[in-house]
C-alpha cells in the first residue's frame, strides 16, 4: 500500500484495516483475474484513450461545474454543483459501467450482471450492455422494483432482464447477495459489474478509479471559477460511496478542501456502525452485537445500504473525510428547494448532500462566505412519482 | 465508529502450513482418517442450528443413523454461498432468536460420539473475537469449523486462534481453483478438505455436476487428508457416484429441505440412513 491517500491499495486490497477479499473460494480466482486485467488495462494508454473517447462522445463528459446563484444568496454560502446529473443516463454511474464494460470485453466476457438500488446503476449497466452488445441481468430488491417502477421499465427497454429479489430486506443489500450468488454460478462467461466502491478487492479500488474522473475534472474547473483556489468543502452523498469516492479522489491528496460524505440517517454505517465483514469486504457495517447485519431504511433506494465502501471507513478513521447523515424530512425539503431555486431536480440520493449544505449553512458550520462544491450525482426524474406520492399523501 | 470492536490486525500474506500440529492431528482428522482407512466412505450431514425446536434431537438422530461427523450451521443474516433452502432455514433460526453462543451452549449438552463441525460466516466470528469464539467452540466439544467467506489470504488471525484452541479449520477447494492454489489450501486445511462440487450456491440438483468428480480427483491427488465433496450432492445415487473418487460427502440442502417440510429428527435419520446404506454397499 502506498502512502498516498486514495492511491493503489496493493495486492491485498487493504485500506488500513479495511477492504480485503472475503469471498468464497469459488470466486477468488475470478477476483484475482479481474485485478490482473484491471491493472493491465489501467496502465494501457489505448484502453484509457478508448474509455475517454466513449465518456466524451457517448457519456457527455466533461460535465460542468455550475454556480448556484439563488441558493447561494439565500444561504450566504457559495454553492457550486458538479453536474453529474447531466451525464448520459442521468447519473455518475455511467463512468463506472463504461469502464467495466470495456474491461469485460477485454476479458472475453459477454454477459454483465449487476445489483441496483435506486435503479441508476442498473440502468447504466443495461446501457453499457446495449452499447457493447452484451447480455445483461440486473438484480433489484422487490421493494425497490416498486418504488422505482420506471427504472425497471427503462432497463427492460434497454434489453436487460430485471430479476426482483425477495430475500431478506428486499433492498440493495439483498440484491448484492443475489448478484454474488449468480456470479458464483456463471463466472466463466459473466462479469459482475458492481456499482459502487464496495465488495471484494479489486472492486473498491477499481470503481473509485473509474469514478475519479469526477474529481479530476472538478478540481481545475473550480480553480478556474475561484481564481485558483479550491473549495473550502467538497460534499457528496454516500450509500456504497462511489460518487463521493470519485469526487474526493480529485481533492483528497492534492488540496486542503474539507471532505464531507452524507449518508442516509437510516443507513448511517459510519456513525452507527462497527467494523465487520460483508459482501467480500471489511468495512463499517450496521450490525447487532452478534454480528447479524441490520436492515437500512431510507426514502432513497440508492442509499438504503447498511455498509459503505472500505476506503471511506479508512478515510473516516484517518480524519481526512467526515461522515454525517441527513434524515428523510430534510432531504425532501432540499429536493424541493433546489428545484425551486435553481431549476434542478436532484436525485433523492444527491438531495442528501444538498440537505447537509442547507443545515450546515444554518448552523454556521459552513461560515458565511465559504465555498462548497456539491457532487450532484444524479437527476431526480426517477424520484418524481415517489415524491409526489409522499407530498400529496398517496396518488 | 466504536473503538472497542474486536478487530485483529490481518496479515495479507499467505499463511504457511503449521508444522506444530502436523504431529498432532485433531479429533476431526483422527476420526475421519480412522473411518476412511478402515474402508468406509465418509458421510457428513448438515443441519442449520436453531432452525426448529427439535434441531438438537436431529443432530443426535443423525449420529444414530450413521453420520461420521455432523456439520451444524450457525445462521447469518446474509448467507452469500447458500441457496434458497438454507437461506430459509437460517431466517427461521434467526427469527427464533438463535445466537452463536446459544448454539454452542446447546451443543455442549449433547454427546453424539462423532465430531461436530460448525459452519458459519466470518462476520460472526470476527464480532465475537477470534480467540474467544475458538475457545468457546473447543469447550463446547466442537472439533472443526468451516467459514466459506474466509479464503486462504484472509485466514491468518482466525487460523492461529483456531489452531491454538484445537479447532480444525476446514478449507474449501472449488472447481475454479488452480493446481498450485489447491496444494496451498490442502497444506493449510485441517480435519478434512471440503471440495466444492459445483460452481454455485448450496442447493439440490437433479444430477451430479461433472465438476464434482473432477474436483474430487484433483484434491485427492494433492493431499493425504480425507476429501469430502459438498454443494450439489442431493441423494444416495449422487453420493455413490461422487464417492467413486472422493472419500466422502457433505449433504446439506437435501436434508434441510426435509426438515423444513416437517420431516423432523425421524425423517432426517431415515434420509441419512439411506445415504449410509448406499455408501456402505460401495
Amino acid at each position: 500500500m502506498t502512502d498516498e491517500i486514495m492511491g493503489d491499495p496493493g495486492p491485498s486490497g487493504r485500506f488500513g484495516q479495511y477492504g480485503g477479499r472475503f469471498v468464497p473460494e469459488s470466486l477468488v480466482p475470478a477476483c484475482m483475474e479481474l485485478e490482473e486485467a484491471f491493472r493491465a488495462a489501467w496502465t494501457d494508454k489505448a484502453f484509457r484513450a478508448e474509455l475517454d473517447e466513449i465518456l466524451q462522445r457517448y457519456g457527455g463528459r466533461p460535465t460542468p461545474v455550475a454556480e448556484c446563484v439563488r441558493l447561494s444568496e439565500e444561504l450566504g454560502v457559495r454553492v457550486l454543483l458538479k453536474r453529474e446529473d447531466l451525464a448520459h443516463t442521468g447519473s455518475h454511474k455511467i463512468n463506472n459501467v463504461i469502464g467495466q464494460g470495456l474491461l469485460a470485453r477485454r476479458m472475453g466476457k459477454h454477459r454483465l450482471i449487476a445489483e441496483t438500488g435506486a435503479g441508476q446503476h442498473g440502468v447504466a449497466t443495461a446501457t453499457a450492455a446495449a452499447l457493447f452488445g452484451m447480455e445483461c441481468v440486473v438484480y433489484m430488491g422487490e421493494v425497490d422494483t416498486h418504488r422505482q417502477e420506471l427504472n425497471v421499465f427503462r432497463m427492460e427497454l434497454l434489453g436487460a432482464e430485471v430479476r426482483p429479489v425477495s430475500s431478506g430486506s428486499r433492498t440493495l443489500k439483498d440484491a448484492v447477495n443475489e448478484a454474488l450468488r449468480e456470479w458464483v454460478a456463471t463466472v466463466d462467461t459473466t462479469h459482475y459489474c458492481l456499482g459502487s466502491v464496495m465488495g471484494p478487492h479489486p472492486y473498491p479500488w477499481m470503481v473509485r478509479e473509474f469514478q475519479r474522473v469526477i474529481g479530476d475534472e472538478a478540481r481545475p474547473q473550480c480553480r478556474e471559477m475561484l481564481d485558483g483556489a479550491d473549495p473550502d468543502v467538497v460534499v457528496a452523498c454516500a450509500g456504497g460511496g462511489s460518487n463521493a469516492a470519485g469526487i474526493f479522489a480529485g481533492f483528497a491528496d492534492s488540496t486542503d478542501s474539507a471532505l464531507v460524505a452524507v449518508e442516509a440517517a437510516g443507513g448511517a454505517s459510519m456513525t452507527t456502525g462497527m467494523p465487520g465483514v460483508l459482501h467480500g469486504m471489511r468495512s463499517a457495517l450496521m450490525q447487532n452485537e452478534e454480528g447479524q447485519i441490520l436492515e437500512a431504511e431510507s426514502i432513497s433506494a440508492g442509499l438504503d445500504y447498511p455498509g459503505i465502501g472500505p476506503e471511506h471507513a479508512y478515510l473516516g478513521e484517518l480524519g481526512r473525510a467526515r461522515y454525517v447523515s441527513a434524515g428523510d424530512t430534510e432531504v425532501l425539503e432540499a429536493f424541493q428547494r433546489l428545484a425551486r431555486t435553481e431549476g434542478i431536480i436532484p436525485a433523492l440520493e444527491s438531495a442528501h448532500a444538498i440537505a447537509w449544505v442547507i443545515a450546515a449553512a444554518g448552523t454556521g458550520e459552513l461560515p458565511v462566505g465559504s465555498t462548497v462544491l456539491v457532487n450532484l450525482s444524479g437527476r431526480g426524474d426517477k424520484d418524481v412519482a415517489q415524491v409526489r406520492d409522499i407530498l400529496k399523501g398517496g396518488a | 465508529m466504536s473503538a472497542d470492536a474486536p478487530i485483529a490486525p490481518t496479515a495479507p500474506t499467505m499463511p504457511a502450513s503449521s508444522t506444530a500440529d502436523q504431529g498432532h492431528p485433531g479429533a476431526l482428522e483422527t476420526a475421519l482418517r480412522g473411518r476412511r482407512d478402515a474402508g468406509h466412505k465418509l458421510l457428513i450431514p448438515y443441519v442449520t442450528g436453531g432452525m426448529d425446536d427439535q434441531w438438537l434431537l436431529t443432530v443426535e438422530a443423525l449420529a444414530g443413523a450413521g453420520a461420521d461427523a455432523i456439520e451444524v450451521g450457525i445462521p447469518f443474516s446474509d448467507p452469500m454461498i447458500d441457496g434458497p433452502v438454507i437461506q430459509d432455514a437460517s431466517l427461521r433460526a434467526l427469527e427464533r432468536g438463535t445466537t452463536p453462543q446459544g448454539i454452542l451452549a446447546d451443543l455442549s449438552r449433547i454427546d453424539v460420539g462423532v465430531p461436530l463441525v460448525v459452519m458459519t460466516y466470518y462476520n460472526l466470528i470476527e464480532r465475537a473475537g477470534h480467540t474467544r469464539i475458538a475457545g468457546a467452540m473447543a469447550e463446547c466439544g466442537v472439533a472443526g469449523a468451516i467459514i466459506p467467506d474466509l479464503p486462504l489470504e484472509e485466514l491468518g488471525p482466525w487460523a492461529e486462534a483456531a489452531d491454538h484452541a484445537g479447532v480444525a479449520t476446514v478449507l474449501l477447494v472449488a472447481p475454479s481453483t488452480p493446481e498450485e492454489r489447491i496444494r496451498a489450501i490442502c497444506a493449510r486445511s485441517r480435519g478434512f478438505v471440503y471440495a466444492v462440487g459445483r460452481m454455485g450456491v448450496t442447493g439440490e440438483q437433479a444430477t451430479l455436476a461433472a465438476s464434482a468428480r473432477q474436483v474430487a480427483g484433483r484434491v485427492i491427488g494433492a493431499t493425504d487428508l480425507p476429501v469430502c465433496v459438498g454443494i450439489g450432492v442431493s441423494d444416495p445415487e449422487q453420493a455413490v457416484e461422487v464417492c467413486g473418487v472422493a472419500d466422502g460427502v457433505v449433504v446439506g440442502s437435501a436434508l434441510v429441505r426435509r426438515l423444513l417440510e416437517g420431516g423432523g429428527p425421524d425423517g432426517a435419520a431415515a434420509f441419512v440412513s439411506s445415504l449410509r446404506h448406499a455408501l456402505d454397499a460401495l
